[in-house]
């Protein structure tokens, strides 16, 4: 067993760091309160292969391994939840079901296009007023085979990206019949007409990144515009969020880590009863279990990471290691704030903020009970 | 065009320099690519970019220099070249200089060379002008802006007073500030390449060369004097008597 990243991974992980601490961290608080996308910061991570984490280099991406795909949002998280929200979705689920089902048609139009920063992003429509969770029984929206267009009526909610993507890629149910045989994935560009995008959510946090519901109505895109093969979207989606739970807790470990360093910076500085917090050894126990907490999440994205690069089933390892390390940085950011006092409770230190950012880590993209779902479905059929 | 760029590692700007017995220590600090070596790396791709050819980097320094050099790499150069050689000790500007202009025929067809404008370590700055002089090159110093044209290099100069603009024939040195761009973030690509390149060190013997006898010797080292400093807060009924307060403090003080 050897716990190093190699040379590449290293090279990388610093590359994305001093970009993330130069770029995307001095306006994380700006662009909370302002709730306004970072599009300086995405314009610039084109050239450097961050928005085609997920796409091949023949398409004008990075292609990189799992694990470089985790460091990278990893270190997006660590300078601001809201920017590496919107680009964690639109790498694994904006970009990640062209990469691996699309006709090269679509992949030769679409993925350039998005990945070099000149363009604007992916995004991906699964979520419906009836239908989180649950997406098999609730997705409504439908499309139907009219000469050689589809036409799409329904709508979706919480959609991550949508105001800012050339595309949103959208789950509809293509077979009247139902059952896991029923949906489709169809890209749908955002300039089409009956196509409408409502205003950003007001949300708890990450309020830099965009999240809409979408309306369609009567919306026509040609027969080629469907993602795979048809029908089998329920599967193509199920694969796409495996991926997207990887990076959700490589998200998380990030957010994290920008709490507790920020605690560790306070703990120093603040003295009472004469020494410093940092002293106290009620402070030096929460600051101690968020360093192990968060060294242990790291190690089970890393290895879901592993697992998916190898071609091995990782379904299992991907939704454990997004189930501890979201409900980690949950703990870790709240404790971030204890430390801070009074303090921490206002939006002058990033520490409140990124507990906000952190909640919504153990809903999106399958929530902690989903998670524990997944998982308990595997190891009671293993065991 | 084949360009050259010459590259020194050196320790971080954060690092905690401190003189001991006549030697500089920086303890763990990481050892990065002199960061006015960036922007000679970011010019000699925009060359590379608006005219054809090839960007090599060209480090002298110790083996752990090769860091330095893929950095280089990942920022998209061509290929590199590290002058290494355990007979090598102390080597001041003019003993650099003279290494350098040995590899650079060596690496032959060379049309430009393009320097940071002085090293974050010694800053003296000197070795670019040196190497010029080796080579018999014209030099195109501090150079915000760089054309080529037929032949011919044409740069602006930019200084505290103003702006000149100069140029000479090819081959020439070039040294290059701040105002010729922001260097480029390494891309994966880059850094994919970069981890797999294997670095040509080359030798005192592979350049034909003889160990260079500094001209310059440092007599002594010293860290500089400690400073006391003391802090004052300054208080006041209002933010404009505090304000009142300092300007006076200031000006007592004959720092403005
Ligand atoms: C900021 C943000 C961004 C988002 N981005 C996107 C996006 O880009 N694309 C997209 O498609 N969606 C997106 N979503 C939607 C998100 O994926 C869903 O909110 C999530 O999957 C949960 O679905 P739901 O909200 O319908 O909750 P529900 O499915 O209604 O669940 C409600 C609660 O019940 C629990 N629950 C449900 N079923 C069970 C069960 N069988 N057993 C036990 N407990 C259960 C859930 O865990 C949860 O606690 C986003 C959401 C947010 C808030």
């Amino acid at each position: 067993m050897y716990f190093e990243l190699n040379e590449e991974q290293r090279m990388w992980q610093k590359t994305v760091h001093d970009f993330v601490a130069a770029e995307v961290k001095p306006k994380a608080r700006d662009i909370d309160e302002t709730a306004t996308f970072n599009w300086d910061a995405t314009r610039k991570m084109g050239p450097i292969g961050l928005l085609g984490l997920s796409i091949p280099e023949e398409y004008g991406g990075a292609g990189v391994d799992a694990i470089s795909a985790a460091i990278a949002i990893e270190e997006l998280g660590w300078g601001c939840g809201s920017t590496a929200l919107a680009i964690a979705a639109h790498n694994g689920l904006g970009t990640a079901p062209i990469s691996l089902y699309a006709s090269e048609e679509l992949k030769k139009r679409w993925l350039p296009l998005v990945a070099s920063g000149r363009g604007k992003l992916g995004s991906l429509a699964l979520t419906e007023p009836g239908a989180g969770s649950d997406l098999q029984g609730g997705v409504r929206t439908r499309a139907e085979k009219v000469g050689n267009e589809w036409i799409i009526n329904g709508s979706k909610m919480w959609c991550t990206n949508a105001s800012i993507a050339e595309y949103i890629i959208t789950l509809v149910r293509t077979n009247p019949a139902g059952g896991s045989r029923s949906l489709s994935m169809i890209l749908v560009p955002t300039n089409t007409p009956g196509l409408r995008i409502a205003p950003a959510e007001k949300k708890m946090g990450l309020k830099g990144s965009p999240t809409h519901e979408v309306t369609y109505e009567d919306v026509r895109v040609p027969l080629d515009n469907l993602i795979g093969e048809a029908n089998r979207g329920l599967h193509q989606t199920l694969a796409t969020l495996d991926g997207g739970r990887i990076s959700i807790g490589a998200l998380s470990v990030g957010l994290a880590q920008a709490a507790y360093e920020a605690a560790i910076e306070y703990s120093k500085q603040r003295h009472t009863f004469g020494k410093p917090l940092a002293e106290h050894q009620a402070i030096q126990f929460m600051l101690a279990d968020a360093a192990t907490e968060i060294e242990a999440a790291r190690l089970l994205i890393y290895r879901a990471a592993w697992l998916k690069q190898e071609g091995r089933p990782y379904s299992k390892e991907a939704a454990m290691g997004k189930l501890y390390a979201t409900e980690m940085a949950e703990r870790v950011s709240r404790n971030a704030i204890q430390i801070h006092g009074g303090y921490g409770y206002s939006r002058e230190y990033p520490v409140e903020r990124i507990y906000r950012d952190a909640r919504l880590m153990t809903i999106g993209e399958g929530t902690s009970e989903m998670q524990r779902m997944v998982i308990a479905r595997q190891v009671l059929l293993n065991d | 065009m084949k360009i050259i760029v010459c590259i020194k590692q050196v320790p971080d700007s954060e690092a905690k320099v401190v003189a001991a017995d006549g030697k500089a220590s920086w303890g763990d600090a990481p050892l990065v690519i002199n960061p006015f070596d960036e922007y000679a790396v970011e010019g000699a791709l925009q060359q590379k970019e608006a005219q054809g050819g090839e960007v090599i980097a060209l480090c002298l320094g110790p083996e752990t220099a090769k860091e330095a050099l893929k950095h280089a790499l990942a920022m998209g150069s061509d290929s590199a070249i590290l002058v290494s050689d355990p007979a090598l000790g102390a080597v001041d500007s003019q003993g650099a200089a003279k290494l350098l202009a040995a590899a650079i025929p060596k690496i032959g067809g060379v049309e430009m060379v393009v320097f940071g404008r002085q090293t974050l370590d010694d800053g003296t700055g000197l070795t670019i002008a040196q190497t010029a002089r080796v080579l018999g090159w014209p030099l195109l110093s501090f150079a915000g802006a760089i054309k080529v044209d037929g032949g011919k290099a044409t740069v602006e100069r930019v200084f505290e007073e103003g702006k000149q603009t100069i140029s000479a024939s090819l081959p020439a040195v070039v040294s290059v500030v701040q105002s010729i761009g922001e260097p480029r973030y390494p891309s994966f690509m880059g850094i994919r390449k970069a981890s797999k390149a294997v670095i040509p060190q080359w030798s005192l013997a592979d350049l034909g060369v003889t160990a260079p006898t500094p001209v310059v010797t440092r007599a002594a080292l010293d860290n500089p004097p400690s400073r006391d400093v003391t802090c004052e807060i300054i208080t006041g009924e209002t933010p404009a008597q505090i304000a009142e307060a300092l300007a006076e403090k200031i000006l007592a003080e004959k720092v403005l």
